[in-house]
């Protein structure tokens, strides 16, 4: 398989240069293809966007690659450009990590000097921000996507357009669904960097030996299986930002690394001795408590220093007055156009169970709800019955009894705990054997009923699942 | 993949012979049954009214599909599958044969690249 590397073009320069040198540092990606619509080249640009590595995607389809809604029906190589020198045409690709990005992508013929067709170069142009998606109008009080007009995300907001223009590192905390990794994106869009890549990445989702290539890169031959170079997201967010979402879950080994990155700018690839230096700015986002981590031994203190530069925490839905409502409006009016429904309210009794509901999902949570709720609605406005039954039946033992019988009841777990804890001072009982313990008596207690378990231990529901997930609790 | 070997029922979204680049334009999807020691019973090969992620999801939901083999997939689609505990193999580049080989051997992983490309023996094929 022939890599890009070698490739060069003559008769630009007195010597040929290298392809990568000439189409590496343009903001926008560059796919070339073959007749037959196979890709013999991507530059960098393409690498983030499509998260194939030039290696990966030299001889596939280029819809394979590209992963556009063009391809198939209305992909003009097809037709040989209907005759066309060049054609443009707006669509979307789903990108690695399954997002769904609008894009515009150019197609243009490519001849030899004698004027034949050899193939075409597609210049794909991401739309992010421009592109009217459905679920992300223009709203009077938004910065990018994220919507909010109570105190806590004006002060947030406010914070924004100065902290873009820094350069510095930036930790934002906050639970899960609450728009951490959009916040991220936002810093990105208002920065200089913005015309560069915005890369992300979450440490908690590749085991530590996988994580370290995927970050850092390796050299062909740094271990069995590597059998091309392979640049790493660093090196693909040169010029740019990198997003490490979920840094609490980064192996110790590797917050090494990422301190050492963070002090001169220069990373080393796997198997290579030879530092790289990139110009990447680093955003991290974690729903971990990372002070706690640091005292727990898990998280590198002086790491913590470095990312603190700047911190930003995004409030939870609960703590956002009068978001619930603004948002709710809003996802109506965006899930409406976008299923062509015509559903315009909400009708009192479901907006009062949807501003009574806590969100331990949050936003995220709200919105799934709004969707489910004008998918299943076939009326002009949204009813008791079209909200989520675990909703309204949370909502309704919201009541003053039920939090009586709640607190004697965790009152209760936590006698146990402290227990406990006392024989732990003897060293037999660790914290994570107390905190399962917890959650199965929390459920035990709630009949096996997770949002009242979470609730008794004062949890977000995402919360409580993502621990039953790490102690192996099953339903 | 390797478990869950014992007796799946598997869907693969295609278009033509291959796995569809997209889970919401796959026009067709293939259902079977795959038990260790029989291979796969039950074949068959849907098309669908509309290429459409919601009616592709509709599908795995009521054939009581465990694992879905597919292309590039949204969040939210990955994310509601998963929710439904089926197992979602995504970004597989190949054809149904191919796949079929990779899940009787229990090697199907996500982001295979099951094709051959120029100067590339069987073998080779990608394990990324």
């Amino acid at each position: 398989m022939s890599s890009a590397a070698g490739i060069t073009i003559a008769g630009l320069y007195s010597d040929p240069v290298a392809l990568g040198s000439v189409f590496d540092e343009l903001p926008v990606a560059v796919v070339f293809i073959s007749k037959e619509g196979r890709v013999v080249y991507q530059n960098r640009a393409a690498e983030v966007l499509t998260g194939y590595s030039s290696f990966e995607a030299c001889g596939l389809a280029c819809s394979h690659v590209l992963r556009s809604n063009i391809c198939g029906g209305r992909c003009p190589v097809r037709e040989d450009l209907g005759g066309e020198e060049s054609v443009s045409e707006e669509g979307d690709i789903i990108t690695r990590d399954r997002r769904r990005v609008p894009v515009r992508i150019t197609f243009t013929r490519v001849r030899s000097p004698e004027g034949r067709c050899l193939g075409y170069a597609e210049i794909v142009e991401d739309l992010g921000d421009g592109g009217q998606r459905s679920d992300s109008p223009t709203h009077p009080f938004s910065v990018g996507d994220i919507i909010g007009r109570s105190p806590t995300m004006e002060k947030l907001f406010a914070m924004l357009p100065g902290i873009a223009q820094t350069d510095s590192s930036v930790l934002i905390t906050g639970e899960t669904g609450t728009g951490k990794d959009l916040l991220a994106e936002v810093i990105h869009k208002m920065s200089n960097r913005a015309k560069g890549p915005f890369v992300k990445i979450n440490c908690g989702a590749l085991p530590e030996t996988l994580l370290e290539s995927e970050l850092f890169g390796h050299v062909k031959g740094a271990f069995t299986g590597a059998t091309h170079n392979k640049p790493g997201r660093f090196r693909l967010a040169h010029n740019g930002t990198l997003f490490l979402t979920e840094i609490g879950d980064l192996p110790l080994s590797l917050q090494v690394k990422l301190l050492t990155f963070l002090d001169d700018h220069v990373i080393y690839p796997l198997g290579s001795g030879t530092g790289v230096r990139v110009n990447v700015r680093i955003i991290a986002a974690t729903h971990r408590d990372l002070a706690a981590m640091v005292r727990e031994g898990r998280f590198r203190e002086d790491l913590l220093f470095r990312l603190n530069v700047v911190r930003l925490h995004v409030p939870p839905l609960r703590e956002r007055e009068g978001d619930v409502q603004l948002l709710m409006d809003h996802f109506l009016r965006a899930f409406s156009a976008k299923f062509g429904k015509r559903v315009s309210r909400f009708s009192s009794e479901a907006r009062n169970v949807l501003l009574k509901y806590s969100y331990p999902g949050n936003v995220r949570e709200l919105k799934n709800i709004v969707e489910y709720a004008v998918n299943i609605c076939t009326g002009a406005f949204i009813t008791l019955e079209h909200i989520p039954s675990y909703v309204v039946e949370a909502v309704q033992s919201q009541g003053k009894s039920d939090e009586e019988m709640a607190s004697r009841s965790y009152g209760a777990i936590y006698e146990d705990v402290n227990l406990l804890k006392n024989r732990s001072e003897s060293g037999q009982v660790k914290w994570e054997d107390l905190e399962r313990r917890m959650i199965l008596e929390a459920l035990m207690k709630c009949g096996g009923r997770k949002s009242k378990a979470a609730r008794m231990l004062g949890w977000g529901r995402a919360t409580l699942w993502r621990k039953m997930k790490q102690y192996g609790i099953t339903e | 993949m390797k478990e869950e070997r014992g007796r799946q029922k598997i869907l693969v979204a295609l278009r033509g012979e291959e796995v569809a680049s997209r889970f919401d334009m796959a026009p067709e999807a293939w259902l079977g049954t795959y038990r260790e020691g029989e291979g796969f019973t039950n074949e068959k090969t849907v098309v669908l009214p509309q290429a459409s992620a919601e009616n592709l999801c509709r599908l795995i939901v009521s054939e009581g599909v465990n694992t879905v083999v597919c292309g590039g997939i949204e969040q939210e689609y990955y994310d509601y599958l998963t929710w439904k505990k089926i197992n979602v193999v995504d970004f597989v580049v190949g054809s149904l044969d191919e796949v079929k080989k990779r899940i009787a051997s229990g090697t199907l992983k996500a982001g295979n690249i099951l094709v051959k490309r120029a100067g590339e023996s069987t073998d080779e094929l990608s394990e990324e």
